[in-house]
């Protein structure tokens, strides 16, 4: 086994409310600079500057997995994380037709930049990404799974768009790999806190780095027994064969 | 009151639980976040909210509420229905937002 340090929560420029700093040379830098070996890119309703980012980090010994953060009708936040380019494109058509087709003002909430992989300005998403899709929870999870997928709910410990304050308590219904605990709770204390938790579920940590500087503020160790890739991590959630998943 | 003379007095729609509008009605709360719900509302009360998760079921069971109203006829999904079926919660629907079938209830002295 090899520790991984992770962190699987970090937003780009494409994402309303990050900084004008969160370009793939520069989260790949800063990434490298706190020594984390995996990062998922995770912006609000979109994976549209994962690719620019996993570009950036190609010989850097950096693992970029292709995420987003998708916010659900019951205003859920979810993050959706995938390996291969084709999973992650099958699920953002998937999500774009679940999202509402109003505007972005830029003036108001931010621009959405999509950029290429040095950084540069490629264009500007004109919807308004950072609300809820028309996506429900359980059928969203379901549906990244089925197309390759993690599942995991976004900080469930937040006053804002976690599951625990939009929903109570954990849905029966809902199948995930793990849950996100953000950088004010320790997984212990929210299994104490939480109802309905399944007991096996893994409780993870990631920064939600809006800005350089966040990124890494709280991470996860994987264990795995090889390469780190999607399938590893699914593995070290389950605790298989002697991997594991822990915030330290 | 109970709560199918609400149902009468309001017009409203009975989705779930039509064997047991007996049930008095002691009070109301108003909140979509379950969070609050489940710290906020009481036994007896009818619970207005524009939340049809599966969980308000749960919720709504775990405090013994009166009633869920769906406000603005928001659409209930199946899974929520199923489970209201199954364990006896009565989900009511109101065509009205919020706001007014807040109001409707106060005028009824809720």
């Amino acid at each position: 086994m090899r520790e991984y340090r992770a962190d699987l929560h970090v937003h780009t420029v494409l994402s309303a409310c990050a900084e004008v700093e969160m370009i793939p040379p520069l989260i790949v830098e800063e990434a490298l600079r706190k020594g984390l070996d995996i990062i998922a890119i995770t912006d609000h309703n979109t994976t549209g500057n994962a690719l620019a980012v996993r570009a950036a980090a190609a010989e850097t010994g950096l693992t970029v997995l292709l995420g987003m953060e998708l916010q659900t009708r019951e205003e859920v936040d979810l993050l959706c994380i995938f390996d291969t380019e084709a999973g992650m494109a099958a699920w953002q058509s998937e999500a774009d037709a679940q999202i509402p087709p109003l505007p972005n003002d830029p003036e108001r909430f931010g621009p959405q930049y999509i950029v290429d992989s040095n950084g540069d300005f490629l264009a500007e998403d004109p919807r308004l990404l950072q609300g809820p899709t028309q996506f429900g929870l359980e059928e969203a999870a379901r549906r990244v799974r089925a197309l390759g997928g993690l599942v995991i709910p976004a900080h469930i410990d937040r006053p804002h768009n976690g599951l625990m304050a939009m929903l109570g308590l954990w849905p029966a219904d809902l199948v995930a790999d793990a849950a996100e605990v953000s950088y004010n709770m320790r997984p212990s204390e929210a299994r104490r806190t939480f109802r309905f938790l399944p007991p096996d579920l893994a409780l993870i940590s990631n920064s939600d780095a809006h800005w350089l500087d966040w990124m890494g503020k709280a991470i996860t160790i994987f264990e795995l027994a090889a390469q780190p890739c999607l399938e590893e991590l699914r593995r070290a959630l389950q605790r298989l064969d002697g991997r594991c998943a822990y915030v330290p | 009151m109970n709560v199918g003379e609400i149902v009468e007095h309001l017009g409203l729609q009975v989705l779930t639980g039509t064997d047991h509008l007996d049930g008095e009605v002691s009070g109301g709360y108003v909140a979509d976040l379950l969070s609050c719900v489940m710290a906020g509302a009481e036994a007896g009360d009818l619970w207005i909210t524009l939340q049809t998760h599966a969980n308000i079921v749960a919720v709504a069971s775990l405090l013994n509420v009166a009633a869920i109203v769906v406000a603005e006829s928001a659409p209930v999904p199946e899974s929520t229905l199923t489970k209201a079926a199954e364990q006896g919660v009565v989900i009511l629907s109101s065509s009205q937002p919020v706001y007014e079938t807040v109001s409707r209830l106060a005028a009824l002295g809720v």
